[in-house]
């Protein structure tokens, strides 16, 4: 079996005129399903019959919630194919998500705090699903200053992966926090093997968004990996062919 | 120091916060494993006595009694096996109501009844607009029906 | 118009909420792009540096 197409397909100027194509698609994609999610879920979409308008946090909120797993997965996935297969784009990959999960793990927990002042009565309980999610957030700051505190590029890697393969271990249990324990936090209204637990004209908005979030994480990572491919291969000759 | 050593210190206290935050938060959940109590529990005697814990239920139709002209009130909570009276005086948040999952923050007297200085409001994971809400209290007698696998219902009726 | 914002009286919480999820989304297209365009500069000098080198 011939692999070169493979290799051609891991190498580092490959996927950087890949990444550069795809960027604008996914880009303006995410755009336009946000816009039509926020028209439909602020203005389409009745309120609820407990909440009122103020479950229309829930179009912020669960998406940034998901990505804040999401990308965290990414993340420590990309980690472990750098660390045990020794690829380096894997690193590459892991290093280009951590700030963003960070960003939207800080907009899932205010958002949230939102959502529950008005909701359950209060911004904070020391709840295990808040509190796993809270965790989430150090793992992100914890994976960033490792990283920040070495020169050496392919040590500062290999450790950072480390951490970022231990730190999975806080995804499952915030997926069931609410499940294991008593919670204050409800149980998951979409993200279930189960029909989902409202009808279409709230659910639409909410899957676009979704989708519309996942695309511009799409987008944004592959921006961040062209920097850090770029840093990366400091001498490679291909880079003078790509800045001309 | 060396930039090495420099390093060295730098990942070692970073592990060390790390782990030293994991243990604190897994402390925290075993010494309350349950976030709150359900009626049951309080009934079998698991909940302590005389410290403050949470009790987490629904609001039992027709026994919220409110003062006139005060915010002293009392309600039923139930797993609809066992019921804990409670009594509060304060603020409620907007989701407190009748057959509404509850969370109350406080004490459990010699008498059973639960003295609670904080009432957070549960709401289960189902959406709906008000047409259909009330097309379905209509439909089963004015209440909607606990799905039985939603944990804003601690294990309810069976 | 004014019924739209007042959200069911929910105003206060909502908007803030809808507030900080879209500059997160605006802050992390800002940073994305401020990183590829340093690390093309970054690159752009060291190959003028190499090519004044050997001389």
């Amino acid at each position: 079996m011939n692999w070169a197409w493979f290799h051609r397909l891991g190498s580092p100027p490959h996927i950087y005129r890949i990444a550069g194509t795809l960027t604008p698609w996914f880009a303006w994609l995410a755009g336009l399903l946000i816009i039509v999610a926020l028209y439909s879920g602020l203005v389409l979409a009745p309120p609820d019959y407990q909440q009122g308008d103020g479950f229309r946090i829930l179009y912020v909120h669960a998406p940034s919630a998901w990505l804040a797993v999401m990308i965290y997965g990414v993340m420590a996935s990309a980690a472990a194919i750098g660390l045990i297969w020794r690829m380096k784009i894997g690193h590459a990959v892991a290093a280009s998500c951590a700030g963003v999960g960070a960003w939207f793990t800080v907009v899932s927990l205010v958002t949230g705090m939102l959502w529950g002042k008005p909701m359950w009565g209060t911004y904070w309980v020391w709840d295990p699903r808040l509190t796993a999610q809270l965790i989430l957030l150090f793992l992100y700051l914890g994976y960033l200053g490792l990283r920040a505190g070495f020169d050496d590029l392919s040590r500062a890697d290999r450790a950072s992966a480390v951490l970022a393969i231990v730190g999975f271990i806080n995804i499952p249990v915030i997926r069931y926090s609410v499940e294991w324990w008593n919670s204050i936090h409800q149980a998951p209204s979409v993200m279930k093997m189960a029909r989902p637990s409202m009808p279409i004209d709230m659910l639409a908005p909410l899957l676009m968004m979704l989708l519309g979030f996942t695309l511009y994480f799409a987008a944004v990572l592959l921006v961040r990996l062209r920097a850090e491919i770029l840093r990366r291969e400091r001498t490679a000759s291909w880079i003078r062919e790509v800045l001309r | 120091m060396t930039p090495r050593q420099r390093r060295i210190t730098l990942v070692v206290g970073i592990l060390a916060g790390v782990s030293i935050t994991v243990v604190l938060a897994l402390n925290a959940f075993r010494e309350n494993v349950m976030f709150f109590f359900d009626p049951s529990q309080v009934a079998a005697g698991g909940a302590p006595i005389e410290k403050r814990f949470r009790l987490g239920g629904m609001v039992r139709p027709g026994t919220v009694d409110r003062e006139a002209g005060s915010l002293e009130m009392s309600f039923v909570v139930t797993d609809f096996k066992h019921d804990v009276r409670v009594v509060y005086s304060g603020v409620l948040p907007d989701l407190f109501r009748e057959n509404q999952g509850v969370v109350a923050h406080g004490r459990l007297g010699s008498n059973g009844v639960f003295v609670a200085d904080e009432i957070l409001a549960k709401h289960d994971e189902n959406y709906m607009p008000p047409e259909v809400a009330e097309a379905i209290k209509d439909k089963y007698g004015g209440i909607i029906p606990v799905n039985p696998h939603s944990r804003a219902a601690p294990s309810a009726g069976t | 118009m004014s019924e739209f914002f007042a959200m069911g009286g929910y105003a206060i919480f909502l908007w803030p909420a809808y507030l900080a999820t879209f500059l997160a989304i605006g802050v992390n297209i800002v940073l994305a792009r401020r990183a590829h365009e340093d690390a093309k500069q970054e690159a752009r000098r060291r190959i003028a540096i190499e090519d004044e080198g050997p001389l």
